[in-house]
């Protein structure tokens, strides 16, 4: 199961911070700066796998990828493979790229809660549910479409038994 | 990433981009980026939260400014910040009816709150609400928030709910509602146990994203209990094969792969269902196979794929030709410049050479490289697969170089780790005591106090007991070395207590002991010891009963003991010492130097910690004073327990006792029980710290009976903390692993390691790990790389370490070689080294001229010397058999060097009285198996050095009262 997603900045800024398992947020800090740590000591061209246990307990690896001026970092357990992580960070990217088309660090601040949205379609409880990445931007559009909606007609009819009833 | 590259504007852009952003919060990010300093950025966060906090109370904020506070809130909290006071405010939002002011909600919600909080009572309302709202993205929202925030009570109250969604016409609602019972599941699995059966049927879904996403609680379901599943092996492998012939959406190809992520699962899946199962696994070679043939390699994820194949080849029933692809994949792995493939490669090599050990040495080279990339994950994954690759022949080498980098790192919890391993490795594989000490005292000086101690007692057993074999020359070659290396080790700074402790037991038990050293010297070591540590009291414990040790050995020895002037005033200070332990411990320091001769050499016989102390618990030798007693006309004793007056207490100790702790305990925990004490303070045994082992490992522990008249109660001794727990640790060094192959070392020595060959301990040793040292050094100039993977893998070019057998054998014939020694002994003394007894003359002859090269100890000169004495020896020998427990032919040769008083002689003696003593040595008949003789040379040595010829002693004035 994934663990935790965080996306910082090369400067150690947090830009997206996301656990599966609740923890306390000085806890959360501690973890996102030992991350960072490791992060910024590792020389280019080495694997983008750091063995995380020393920083998130046992049974937990971490997998990076840097973008630009971001590091995207998954942590996750044993019963993920590395290498399908990597990829699914791949996927993410890919997906916040159509979404905000040419995406850079300042969209997924200001877009926090769509960046959420995204993550939240691909990681379910720790769980990774979808892998498509056009699956996703199409769960993405309907979601903003509907949201766009409701904003516009600010009252959603109501029927209490609505799809059920089929 | 190509597409990425915009990330490079970052704050350049202003207006674009933006969602839902004000300038405020624009500013805000603005500032924080900019902010030079913590301090400055937390100050910028500090105003931020005022100015929230004021605003998010002011009655009627538009819904959309209300979004956008939380947003920033949420966002202070990620930057670390407390954000608690709007916690609220978003779980009101969540009641809102506009769908994004909704979502915005439970997105807090989920990020600030957790399953225990306070709030939840408010939300629980609203998600059963929305979990029956006809708009699927607010069902989505609510099932993400179940998630996150229903704990196991109130599990119930939305379960009914949820388990309605699996069937809901959207599939994002199904794929969610499946995992929400997933992690229903996983908090409370008696739940939802009624359920289970649903995750089956989710898996014909017809939408491949929920089926795909029935596969995570499956593999979780699976991996908790293998065999209810097994039935499903068939329906994964036909999915598997639909997967690969492309028969889901294109909407799942992944770089030209279909469905890669759910094909990984499937893998993992038959992984465990195939685990030793033949009949299961052979329903999967075709499917894997064929995955094997159609990924591609040059993608990452056809990669990912192509390693978890063969981590699913290497768990289930074995299958050759998925063998030859995996091996084939994993040198392609291996050859990649990619370090995140050669990461994977050296993987997925741990896992099969499990299976086949042969791959590893096809792939010995990329190994090294591995193992000498500067990338740290890299190097750490290699170690695991030397780890698991370790055997006998490539100990040395793997052990040493995990010990190198483990003092290159400074991470502690990979220190430990790797340390812990280093420990591992050398207890199963040690080639030999010495390497084994070595070994144990750099990782001691470097990982310090992360070992466990039970390591350091390990340690402490390995140098009194040996290798359990019967040669004691060898055991006190190891231990004299012991002694030696700790002697330079304390000079060192700041060791860590558990390797302190160790050193003092070592010092107190052995210091004096071969003679190369004298009592004062050791004495003031362990002051020092003492003094530097003052702050740790255990340390200070070991020290304290060290110094007693080597006092009562000199006092038994016939010695007068001259308390130094630091070791006075450490006593002095023990005595007021606020621990009990110390005070008590110094106490009977005390009360041993008080005592004659004959008491101490009785409560504290030399190297009697390897003896069984056996604790007579019926108090039979008590008996005849009972029954004088009873005689006398007193009161017979009556348990407890018969007792009129205390029946109901014993009756539920009974009851205790019986049943496991049903009712009360009136009485405090279980004391062991207290051993009668004869003459002497119990505490004052010898070496209480190690309990016994249980069965006997020496001949020489026929000598028990002496030892038991003393009913000492092993763990009533010394204080409860200090105890050594050794028995039923598992005995672990070296033999049982060691083919009794035969060695061909390269060196001059073909000694053929049959049965009866004894070959002397160290010798072998010295000359093994001279060949080591040799080959490490050619190793170092020529192709470094391939010898080392020659040391590392090919295990055939290194000669055997130990000869592994003897042992047995030797124990078998102990009694045997008690007779034959006699006469044998000046030619043993001859050859010095080569074997006691029964070794076959033609063995004598290829042993001396090793032994010369490899005894550095001690030099022809005193070989010399001992040769002359060498009929002395033999009679002394000779008369030591025939009397039975003989202080008077101790003292017979114990006079002899008394009035030397050259230096150089005196050590010449020493040493070959040492010498003497352990040809004397296996001799059952002897009081104790080291023999009155090591002491003898003691005495001569302190003799010598209280004439004032040594000016080691750094307080002659002591010596005055003695002399006169």
């Amino acid at each position: 199961m994934i663990k935790a997603v965080m996306v910082m900045n090369t400067q150690g800024k947090t830009r997206l911070a996301k656990f599966y398992e609740y923890l306390p947020v000085e806890k959360q800090q501690e973890l996102i700066r030992g991350v960072f740590a490791v992060l910024c000591s590792r020389a280019e061209n080495v694997s983008n796998f750091i063995d995380a246990e020393s920083i998130f307990g046992p049974d937990s690896r971490l997998v990076y990828k840097h973008f630009a001026t971001l590091y995207f970092v998954f942590v996750f357990d044993s019963s993920e493979n590395e290498l399908a992580v990597l990829d699914l960070i791949q996927v993410f990217v890919e997906t916040l790229d159509k979404c905000f088309q040419n995406v850079c660090e300042l969209d997924i601040v200001f877009g926090y809660s769509k960046v959420h949205t995204i993550l939240d379609e691909m990681i379910f409880g720790g769980q990774v549910v979808e892998t498509s990445s056009s699956e996703i931007m199409k769960a993405i559009e309907e979601i903003s479409k509907l949201e766009a909606a409701s904003n516009a007609i600010t009252l959603i009819p109501k029927s209490a038994s609505g799809w059920r009833s089929r | 990433m190509e597409q990425l590259r915009t990330f490079g504007r970052e704050l350049a852009m202003g207006s674009q981009g933006g969602f839902y952003q004000s300038k405020e919060f624009l500013d805000l990010v603005k500032s924080i980026g900019e902010a030079r300093s913590k301090a400055e950025e937390d100050r910028i966060v500090v105003n931020e939260i005022d100015t929230l906090k004021r605003r998010i109370a002011e009655p009627d904020i538009p819904k959309r400014k209300m979004k956008e506070y939380i947003i920033r809130l949420v966002y202070i909290e990620m930057l670390g910040h407390d954000a608690s006071f709007g916690y609220i405010h978003a779980v009101k939002m969540t009641h809102d009816d506009s769908l994004l002011v909704k979502r915005t909600g439970y997105l807090a919600v989920t990020l600030f709150l957790n399953e225990e909080h306070d709030l939840i009572i408010l939300i629980v309302n609203t998600i059963q609400k929305d979990l029956k709202s006809d708009n699927y993205l607010v069902v989505c929202a609510a099932l993400n928030a179940v998630c996150k925030l229903i704990n196991e009570e109130t599990i119930p109250a939305v379960l009914p709910q949820v388990v309605e969604l699996l069937a809901h016409p959207k599939e994002a609602v199904r794929k969610k509602a499946i995992m929400a019972l997933h992690c229903f599941y996983q908090k409370s699995p008696s739940s939802v146990s009624h359920l289970i059966s649903n995750f089956r049927k989710r898996l014909c879904d017809n939408d491949p994203g929920v089926m795909g996403a029935t596969l995570c609680p499956l593999f979780d379901l699976i991996t908790r209990d293998v065999n209810s599943y097994k039935d499903l092996v068939i329906s994964f492998v036909s999915i598997l094969k639909q997967v690969t012939e492309r028969r889901l959406s294109k909407a799942y190809d992944y770089h030209q792969m279909p469905a890669p992520f759910i094909q990984i699962k499937l893998l993992k899946i038959l992984a465990l269902l195939g685990s030793g199962d033949k009949q299961a696994s052979e329903n999967m070679y075709t499917v894997v196979g064929d995955v094997f043939r159609k990924c591609d390699f040059s993608s990452n994820i056809g990669n990912a794929v192509l390693y978890e194949c063969i981590c699913c080849v290497s768990s289930i029933y074995p299958n050759p030709k998925l063998l030859d692809s995996a091996a084939d994949i994993i040198s392609r792995f291996l050859k990649s410049d990619s370090h995140n493939l050669k990461y994977m490669g050296i993987d997925a090599l741990g896992r099969l050479i499990k299976i086949s050990p042969e791959i590893a040495e096809q792939h010995q080279l990329a190994v090294i490289d591995c193992l000498e990339d500067p990338d740290d994950t890299l190097k750490r994954k290699t170690f695991e697969l030397l780890y698991k690759m370790t055997k006998s022949t490539n100990v040395e080498v793997i052990v040493d170089r995990m010990i190198d980098y483990m003092i290159s790192i400074n991470d502690n919890h990979y220190k430990t780790e790797i340390a812990s391993r280093c420990v591992e490795l050398a207890e199963q594989f040690a080639p030999s005591n010495q390497w084994f000490i070595q070994a144990m005292n750099k990782v001691f000086e470097h990982t310090g106090d992360l070992v466990n101690i039970k390591v350091a007692h390990n340690l402490m057993r390995l140098i009194a007991e040996g290798f359990g074999e019967d040669d004691d020359n060898a055991d006190s070659k190891l231990r004299s070395s012991a002694v030696e290396s700790y002697l330079r080790i304390l000079g060192e700074p700041k060791l860590p207590s558990g390797f302190l402790q160790v050193i003092c037991w070592v010092l107190g038990e052995y210091g004096t002991a071969d003679g190369m050293f004298c009592a004062s010297d050791i004495t003031g070591k362990l002051c020092d010891v003492a003094e530097a540590y003052s702050s740790d009291d255990t340390v200070k414990a070991y020290a304290v009963t060290a110094l007693m040790k080597i006092y009562a050995f000199e006092i038994a020895a016939g010695r007068e003991v001259d308390m130094l002037t630091e070791c006075q005033s450490l006593m002095e200070e023990l005595l007021a010492s606020h621990s009990t332990d110390l005070q008590q411990r110094a106490y009977e320091l005390q009360g041993v130097i008080g005592l004659d001769a004959h008491a101490v050499e009785f409560i504290m016989p030399s190297d009697a910690s390897c003896e069984d102390i056996e604790v007579d618990k019926d108090l039979s030798f008590l008996d005849g004073y009972i029954q004088e007693a009873i005689e006398k006309g007193a009161q017979p004793y009556i348990p407890e327990s018969e007792r009129p007056g205390v029946l109901n207490m014993g009756n539920f100790r009974n009851q205790d006792h019986h049943e496991s702790s049903h009712g009360l305990r009136f009485e405090a925990y279980e004391l062991p029980k207290p051993a009668v004490q004869p003459r002497i303070p119990r505490a004052l045994l010898p070496s209480t710290e190690i309990v016994p082992v249980p069965e006997p490992v020496y001949p020489r522990e026929t000598y028990q009976t002496p030892v038991t008249p003393i009913p000492s109660n092993p763990s009533d001794a010394g204080s409860a903390e200090l105890k050594l727990r050794l028995d039923g640790v598992q005995k672990k060094w070296g033999r049982p692993t060691y083919t009794p192959e035969t060695s061909t070392s390269n060196s001059t020595s073909q000694k053929t390691v049959n049965g009866a060959a004894q070959v002397d301990g160290p010798s072998t040793v010295n000359s093994t790990r001279e060949t080591y040292a040799s080959r490490k050094l050619q190793v170092e100039i020529s192709h470094e790389k391939q010898k080392l993977a020659a040391s590392l893998f090919g295990g055939s070019s290194k000669p055997e370490k130990r000869p592994a057998t003897g042992h047995k054998v030797s124990k078998a014939s102990s009694h045997m070689l008690e007779k034959s020694h006699v006469p044998n002994s000046s030619m043993e003394v001859a050859s010095e080294k080569t074997a006691p007894a029964q070794t076959p003359p033609d063995l004598l002859d290829l042993g001396e001229p090793t032994s010369t090269s490899t005894a550095p100890s001690l030099d022809p000169f005193k070989q010399l010397e001992v040769l002359l004495d060498a009929t002395q020896d033999a009679s002394a020998a000779n008369s030591a058999t025939s009397a039975s427990r003989s202080p008077d032919v101790m003292a017979l040769y114990a006079d002899t060097p008394v009035g030397i008083h050259n230096k150089d002689e005196a050590d010449l003696l020493s040493g070959m009285s040492n010498m003497s003593g352990a040809t004397a040595r296996p001799q059952p008949t002897k009081g104790s198996s080291k023999g009155p003789n090591p002491k003898d040379s003691l005495e001569k040595d302190s003799l010598v050095r209280q004439m004032g010829v040594k000016p080691s002693s750094q307080n002659p004035n002591l010596f005055k009262d003695l002399l006169g």
